[in-house]
């Protein structure tokens, strides 16, 4: 529960409002441990703590990487942290992607704006152990060309072998040359085959909706498509209650939660 | 420069069997009755579009609807005052255009060429009049069309939601 004391080393923009952070330990430790899909808490000392999805590649143990987008006071402070400042980080909380699932099966990976974060650590896993995976899928859209994370990523990570990358924007504007339409419409380009296939949606609520309807009409099964949910946190331990979604709290039985157990859920807007 | 190839070097007979299997492997058409897929093809025609060449204008008729068979389209709008606004774009296996179908038959946007297009031209006055001498012609064909609009009308749904906003 207290948080480790980490140490920035990096910031980069990756959007004019989103930035990317790249956290190492204060002191000698025996390396920074996460699972794709997993969270960390960070605290910015004087102003509060965040939840904030861990973005960075699993198999890189000395740093941790969490992409930011700066909405408020707290996540600005957080992105606005000069080189050698600290942060504290409690954790890492939470359920990760079901990688094992998806061994020797296709990966469809579905991102919406911020959520293609809390996505790269799979697609970085896929693309480090290929052969263990099928063929990887990458559908994401975000508002307009100025928002899409990772840019010059998803341009290498087209070029993989048995990988196929689809982008779309919202709005395009005159010099965009790509894809203009919300992420289902990529759907009809994508190669996808749904029996050995299993997908991971992370972005807005409405958009993963939209997303899990659309993979059951291609023929996915609800057990074989999972989604990253996001509530309000403080404990991130499952005590607090604050990320309470029906019977779960997302800190400590999700974010990661397959389809099959959230649907009934998704359909109350209560919640 | 638009290029309408109508026999090439496999004389008529030839083009027409090709025109008509393109047809019927498009996905729009996908399961359609072979007697559908020959009559509609003499209403069809092979066109290309280069980057850039305005397939239709806003205010034109519409006579006219596209089955994309590779390339992309940008649907755009022209606001007063502002660069041309793209509110979709449109692939290989899409169809564009559904105003041939409905009166007052005009474009309501402009869509663009973004790279080389081509595409089957099919005649929208032949189509309707083919569809109106046989219904159920005319009915597949409608409900090919109401599938593609309700996707659409779906999507648009979802782009007016501007979901990634910070709210």
């Amino acid at each position: 529960m207290l948080p480790q004391p980490y140490v920035v080393r990096q910031v980069s923009m990756e959007t004019p409002d989103t930035f990317t952070l790249k956290l190492s330990p204060e002191t000698v430790s025996n390396g920074s441990f996460f699972q794709p899909g997993q969270f960390s808490m960070l605290w910015v000392f004087g102003v509060g703590e965040l939840p904030i999805s861990i973005s960075g590649d699993p198999a890189e143990h000395s740093q941790l990487v969490y992409t930011v987008r700066s909405v408020g006071q707290a996540t600005n402070s957080l992105v606005t942290r000069n080189l050698g400042e600290g942060v504290g980080v409690r954790g890492p909380f939470g359920t990760g992607w079901p990688l094992q699932a998806a061994r020797n099966r296709d990966v469809i990976v579905v991102a919406g704006g911020i959520g293609l974060a809390p996505l790269r650590p799979v697609i970085y896993d896929v693309l480090n152990h290929r052969d263990d995976y099928g063929r990887l899928v990458i559908l994401y859209g975000a508002r307009s060309p100025r928002d899409l994370l990772y840019r010059k990523e998803l341009a290498a990570w087209a070029h993989r072998r048995e990988t196929q990358v689809l982008v779309t924007v919202d709005y395009g504007g005159m010099s965009w040359r790509g894809h203009v339409g919300v992420v289902t419409t990529l759907f009809r380009y994508a190669r996808l085959q749904p029996s050995r296939s299993v997908a991971m949606v992370c972005g807005p609520e409405i958009m993963m909706r939209f997303v899990t309807r659309e993979l059951e009409s291609h023929g996915l099964n609800r057990h074989d498509i999972y989604l990253s949910m996001e509530r309000n946190m403080k404990c991130a331990v499952g005590f607090c209650g604050h990320c309470q979604y029906g019977p779960h709290f997302i800190c400590k039985d999700g974010p990661v939660f397959s389809y099959e157990e959230l649907r009934p859920l998704l359909e109350k807007y209560e919640l | 420069m638009t290029s309408r190839k109508k026999f090439g070097r496999y004389g008529k007979e030839g083009v027409l069997e090709t025109l008509e299997r393109i047809i019927a492997e498009h996905p729009f058409f996908s399961g359609i009755d072979g007697g559908f897929t020959n009559l509609m093809t003499g209403c069809a025609s092979n066109v290309r579009f280069n980057r850039g060449e305005y397939i239709l204008k806003e205010g034109d008729t519409a006579n006219t609807f596209y089955l994309i068979r590779s390339g992309k389209v940008a649907l755009e709008v022209l606001a007063p005052q502002h660069k041309a606004i793209i509110i979709a774009t449109l692939g290989e296996g899409e169809i564009l255009g559904w105003s041939w179908l409905l009166a007052p038959y005009q474009w309501k946007f402009h869509a663009r060429a973004v790279d080389e297009v081509r595409a089957i031209a099919l005649d929208g006055k032949c189509l309707r009049s083919k569809c109106e001498e046989n219904h159920d012609l005319g009915y597949e064909v409608l409900k090919r069309f109401a599938q593609i609009m309700e996707r659409r009308l779906e999507a648009t749904r979802l782009q007016l939601l501007d979901v990634y906003a910070v709210r």
